[in-house]
């Protein structure tokens, strides 16, 4: 009596099926509240890297070629590429590394909890203060009349600088990046940390594994992708960093960052469409960065949920 | 478990010891104005120098123009999104991680190359140089503004709100903003602490900002950098700070995250 | 002599007392469930068998040996989760193959015990998935043949089902148990559900406040319910304040009408009366042993189980009837009689609770 099919006769019809009615995104109306961001972005960040690319293709007269991409790896601007990748890769792993270590001193490592967010508190502010000030900061520091220079001479006789030490060099560079780097990956990979269940180590012992297998069957499998995807992104960071190196080093280091700086405000190529394909080969370099990233990180996201 | 408690013990000390060691050694550095004295001359210094003033609220003055353009782009878009289109989310993420993909010094090299001559001769203007940081400061507005919005029922808020018979405009300004104070002053403050000491922009566009005033004054004076570096620190700090401390009473959890200039 | 032995196992925090004076001796392929709420310690003293915990004193045996100075990786102990802790990074298959590897068993013997593994949980077409490949039941499944495949000596399992929704929760229940009366393992099972503790175990530990309240069958948990405590948490209770006319005899007198025991009550002046409300009957004939007289003040109905409300005197009964088609109730406000046997009647004073049944 009370269980015939709804359709049966002339009952209300279904209405069309998700599938029947056109795209939402076709609809014209759904693109207004878009258009003002999107505008902005195209007009002050694609259109501005467009026309470095297609500067990066042009030659002198304006036709396309390719001579600009070859002449990228001349030996000195090579070099500068090679300098560069050498203090991001030099940074990333230094600072992946001591961040591991310091973010799993406060997680996994036990540390009473106000240390934690203490720690946390202060990379949120360490990695926001590079630049100008960062620098000032270590030359005054590790400078050849920095504090620390200074107290080392005087108290335990060791002459740093006598001893082939200069922080205005590519080790200088490093570890006055290495202040910004380090609380990126501590940032970063505490979530990871924080989502690795203590309970996989329990339940490893209580299957008869011991700590290092377990460690090293799951822990650092499991661990790897977060790490690696955060090292990726602290290489990214320290290849497009300029003014820390600007204020530390002046034109003394020959990075990618600082000759091209070099090359908008005088021309110190002596050809601009070279300097167009500096900048678009440090693009194509972030962007391997960031796809290397994202890709680790859906792999991450999927193990430590 | 006592060894591992140790080790952790031994990285953290490391780690302190790297970070509090070149602030200390700066601040003492700093104190060191005065010839044979230690004292607040090179702070005296600095304070005194019209120019400090002079770039300070230029930079200021083109931080709060940031704030407001930056805020103004992204609170209509990313509501849009959550209420009329989030099909397009994925675009305006895509867009707000550009950014990283193009650090600043190309930015600058591709703008002045866009905008130096005709048709659109920008290069001259601060418009240039507030787009330019609004662009730099698009990943931290929209991952604030976003998180304010996920944060609150926005759909059912703005959907009562218009039962009740209010505009787009009132439920804007009186329903929406209210509720996202804290997301509001998460964007707004980072913005600022980015904007302040920016270099790249301002030196490439010649304008006289603050980073470009500390650059120089790195270049012939010893001690009043050093006060510099502390001023800027501090000030760093006290913004994220009050990001940290406003979010954590609220419950959120302030990602102040920041990156390389 | 007992598989499993816990002997004056006391767990400190401070100065918080966790788990006090356990003391339980468990067969060999017995099935027994530490009952209790949040924070009564059945999780603490199951993870000190397991060996996450140590014993601040007592001593724990199995098979006759001492394990508390053992590590938790050499007592042969299985551990199921609640949360399955299934390695992230391995397919069922390895995650199950895991302790075989670590025990050091040949690659074709750890094949075959894997497959024996896969088909006791009917999983055979899985084996390949990823833990975030699967639902909450199958990974939970998995983490039971996990645990299983090292044919640990004793079983572990750590409120298992209380992540899972609730149909699965009854199918898998049932799977457990089978499962663990094939292979006849010791187990130990750890649950704030009582359903579940009544229909799976051989024997129950009530446990509170770090306490045991009583250790017995599921019959005896429910029908003779030794403090005031067991009584209260398993199952529907009516408790009534009642005066003792004569304790010999077990006579009581309830909201002025009078009610007699099967068997002698403790002394005192007030006592409460405890009954099941399944136990109770509307009685108009009013023939049952003992009668008590009210009004009907509610009826609800519950699916398969109608409740009626009714006041006696200042005081609420509840009573539970059988759903039927046809059921005639009187209507609310109308006068009814409760009855119900002398059994029925649970009579506690002072702490302890006298079930006053046949001896």
């Amino acid at each position: 009596m009370s269980l015939t099919a709804p359709y049966a006769e002339g009952g209300a019809r279904p209405a069309l099926p998700l599938r029947a009615r056109p795209a939402v995104w076709r609809q014209p109306r759904a693109w207004f509240g878009i258009v003002p961001f999107a505008a902005f972005a195209v007009a002050f960040m694609i259109l501005p890297a467009a026309s470095l690319f297609l500067g990066a293709f042009q030659d002198a007269q304006g036709g396309f070629t390719l001579a600009n991409v070859a002449h990228l790896f001349r030996p000195n601007i090579l070099s500068s590429y090679l300098v560069t990748i050498e203090v991001s890769a030099v940074t990333a792993l230094a600072g992946g590394l001591f961040g591991l270590l310091l973010a799993y001193a406060v997680t996994i490592g036990g540390l009473p909890k106000p240390l934690r967010s203490g720690l946390l508190t202060f990379c949120g502010v360490a990695s926001n203060f590079a630049g100008v000030p960062l620098a000032f900061a270590f030359i005054a520091t590790m400078g050849r009349v920095g504090m620390v220079t200074v107290l080392l001479r005087t108290v335990f006789g060791v002459n740093l600088y006598a001893h082939g030490f200069n922080l205005y060099s590519f080790w200088g560079l490093c570890l006055t990046y290495l202040y910004f780097q380090l609380p990126l990956m501590v940032l970063i990979i505490t979530p990871a940390l924080d989502g690795m269940k203590k309970e996989w180590l329990e339940a490893s012992q209580s299957l008869g594994a011991s700590r290092t297998r377990y460690w090293l069957e799951v822990g650092l499998p499991v661990l790897t992708p977060p790490l690696l995807s955060c090292m990726i992104l602290l290489f990214g960071n320290a290849f497009g960093a300029y003014a820390t190196a600007y204020a530390l080093t002046g034109g003394l280091l020959n990075l990618v960052p600082i000759l091209i700086g070099a090359q908008i405000q005088g021309d110190v190529l002596h050809d601009p469409n070279l300097g167009y394909a500096m900048a678009f080969g440090m693009v194509v370099v972030m962007t391997a960065c960031i796809l290397a990233y994202s890709g680790l990180q859906k792999r991450a996201s999927r193990w430590l949920r | 478990m006592r060894g591992r408690r140790g080790w952790s013990w031994f990285w953290m000390a490391l780690g302190a010891l790297y970070f509090f060691v070149p602030l200390l050694a700066t601040f003492l550095f700093s104190l060191h104005g005065k010839r044979g004295a230690l004292g607040f001359a090179a702070y005296h210094k600095v304070f005194a120098d019209p120019q400090f003033l002079q770039t300070f609220s230029f930079s200021l003055e083109m931080a709060v123009c940031t704030i407001i353009l930056g805020l103004a782009l992204f609170l209509p878009t990313v509501i849009w999104i959550h209420l009329r289109a989030p099909w397009a989310k994925p675009i305006v993420e895509i867009f707000s991680l550009l950014p990283f993909v193009i650090p600043p010094i190309v930015l600058v090299f591709g703008l002045i190359r866009l905008y130096s001559g005709p048709p659109i001769p920008l290069v001259q203007s601060r418009f240039l140089l507030v787009a330019g940081y609004v662009v730099l400061s698009f990943p931290y507005i929209y991952r604030s503004v976003d998180a304010g919005l996920r944060a609150m029922d926005l759909r059912g808020l703005s959907e009562a709100a218009q039962s009740l018979g209010a505009g787009w405009l009132t439920i804007m300004f009186k329903v929406i903003l209210p509720n996202m104070r804290v997301a509001l002053l998460s964007a707004t403050f980072l913005t600022f602490a980015i904007v302040i000491g920016e270099l790249t922009l301002a030196v490439m566009l010649a304008w006289p900002a603050f980073g470009p005033y500390m650059a120089l004054m790195g270049r012939d004076l010893a001690y009043e950098p050093a006060a510099l570096a502390i001023l800027s620190f501090m000030l760093t700090w006290g913004l994220i700070s009050v990001i940290q401390v406003v979010s954590r009473r609220v419950g959120g959890n302030g990602s102040s995250v920041g990156g390389a200039h | 002599m007992a598989f499993l032995e816990l002997s004056g196992v006391v767990k400190r925090f401070g100065r918080n007392v966790v788990v006090d004076d356990f003391e339980l001796a468990v067969a060999e392929g017995e099935f027994v469930s530490f009952l209790g709420g949040s924070g009564c310690g059945k999780t603490t003293t199951l993870r000190m068998i397991a060996g996450f915990e140590t014993p601040s004193a007592g001593s724990i045996r199995i098979g006759g040996t001492e394990v508390v100075p053992l590590a938790p990786n050499r007592r042969g102990v299985g551990m199921v989760f609640q949360n399955y802790a299934l390695f992230p990074n391995m397919t069922v298959r390895r995650n199950i193959a895991f302790g075989l590897r670590v025990a050091g068993w040949k690659p074709a013997d750890i094949t075959r015990r894997v497959e024996e593994m896969l088909a006791l949980i009917h999983m055979e077409e899985l084996g390949e998935r990823f833990p975030h490949q699967m639902s909450g039941g199958q990974q939970q499944r998995a983490s039971l043949a996990r645990a299983l495949a090292v044919r640990p000596r004793v079983l572990l399992l750590d409120e298992p089902l209380s992540a899972l929704d609730a149909k699965i929760r009854a199918s898998l229940r049932s799977e457990i148990r089978a499962i663990q009366r094939q292979t006849g393992i010791t187990t130990i099972y750890v649950t704030h559900d009582q359903e579940e503790a009544l229909s799976l175990s051989d024997r129950i530990v009530v446990m509170n406040a770090g306490r045991i309240e009583q250790v017995g069958t599921p019959f005896e948990i429910y029908n003779c319910p030794a403090t005031p405590f067991v009584a209260t948490f398993i199952g529907n209770l009516n408790l009534l304040e009642a005066e003792v006319a004569d304790a010999g005899l077990g006579l009581l007198t309830v909201a002025g009408q009078r009610v007699r025991a099967a068997g002698p009550v403790p002394d005192g002046s007030r006592v409460q009366l405890a009954l099941r409300p399944e136990m109770l009957t509307l009685d108009p004939a009013a023939e049952s042993a003992n009668c008590l007289a009210g009004t009907l003040a509610s009826v609800v109905f519950l699916g398969s189980i109608v409740r009626l409300g009714i006041t006696v005197g200042g005081l609420s009964v509840f009573l539970d009837q059988f759903n039927a088609p046809h059921l005639a109730l009187p209507e609310v406000g109308a006068p009814v009689t409760v009855g119900f046997p002398r059994e029925a009647c649970l009579v506690s004073g002072m702490g302890q609770m006298e079930s006053a049944s046949v001896a």
